[in-house]
């Protein structure tokens, strides 16, 4: 039996401007640690999150995509050896229009409990997810989630 | 974040919050097992938290799961706390528990 793990955010924006936030290299390396995806977002295509030092930090496959709405995919540490034999979770976006705001439901999937993927990534979807809203909102991102931590 | 300071100000809501921080995606029925409250008195918790975004929910057939959504206090603490040196107030923190043993907060 695994767990799952769901951050709520709702952001004053269009589902337009919030997907292209979350896809594209130029806006996710602002408020996701200066790391991006580099994919060709298509269902089965490779799915690698990129540190600032270009080195694969994450990997997996798109298993959904549909513009605007939602997509997911599969989800490995690729940097701490520990972690990657923990094999894949999944990671799931949902995007719904609330009124003038857009809410926006990441949820991570894991197939067994207290994996170090997930303490790793606990204590960083709700800053990364601040900081988009943050981003988004205001156009400025959080300090924290500026810069790749030292640490890893 | 009216929402958030008002569902947070209540003991009984933040120990709800405490269970769903121990293990997530609970029925309504889980989280009242070993409760005093009535199901009632959850129920209109969880939608307090609900409507302030501390509590997310989802459905798996007949079933409502909660969730922590720890989003919310990420930004109050981005507002308040972030900015001010955090190794610090994690310093003091620790140091507090030691001496006190743990507490509600």
């Amino acid at each position: 039996m695994g767990e799952q793990f769901v951050y709520v955010t709702y952001i004053r924006t269009t589902p337009e401007k919030l997907w292209n936030a979350l896809i594209q290299p130029e806006f996710t390396r602002k408020y996701w640690v200066e790391s991006w995806q580099d994919c060709e977002w298509k269902v089965g295509a490779v799915w690698k999150l990129m540190g600032p030092d270009n080195q694969v930090k994450d990997s997996g496959q798109v298993l959904e995509f549909n513009p605007f709405t939602r997509f997911s995919v599969s989800w490995r540490n690729e940097f701490i050896p520990a972690a990657k034999a923990e094999g894949y979770s999944r990671a799931s976006f949902d995007l719904e229009p609330d009124r003038d705001a857009v809410k926006l439901t990441v949820t991570h999937s894991f197939e067994t409990v207290g994996t170090s993927l997930h303490a790793g990534v606990s204590d960083g979807w709700p800053k990364i997810l601040s900081s988009l809203k943050s981003l988004l909102e205001t156009g400025d991102t959080l300090d924290v989630t500026r810069r790749w931590p030292a640490e890893a | 974040m009216d929402a958030v300071f008002r569902a947070l100000a209540d003991e009984s809501r933040r120990h709800l919050l405490d269970r769903l921080h121990e293990q997530g995606g609970r029925t309504l029925g889980e989280l009242c097992e070993g409760l005093k409250m009535s199901r009632q008195a959850v129920t209109k918790h969880l939608t307090i938290l609900e409507e302030a975004n501390l509590v997310a929910t989802q459905k798996r057939g007949r079933e409502k799961l909660h969730f922590l959504n720890p989003v919310p206090i990420n930004d109050i603490a981005d507002r308040w706390i972030n900015k001010f040196d955090c190794q610090r107030l994690t310093a003091l923190a620790d140091l507090k528990r030691n001496l006190e043993g743990p507490t509600d907060g």
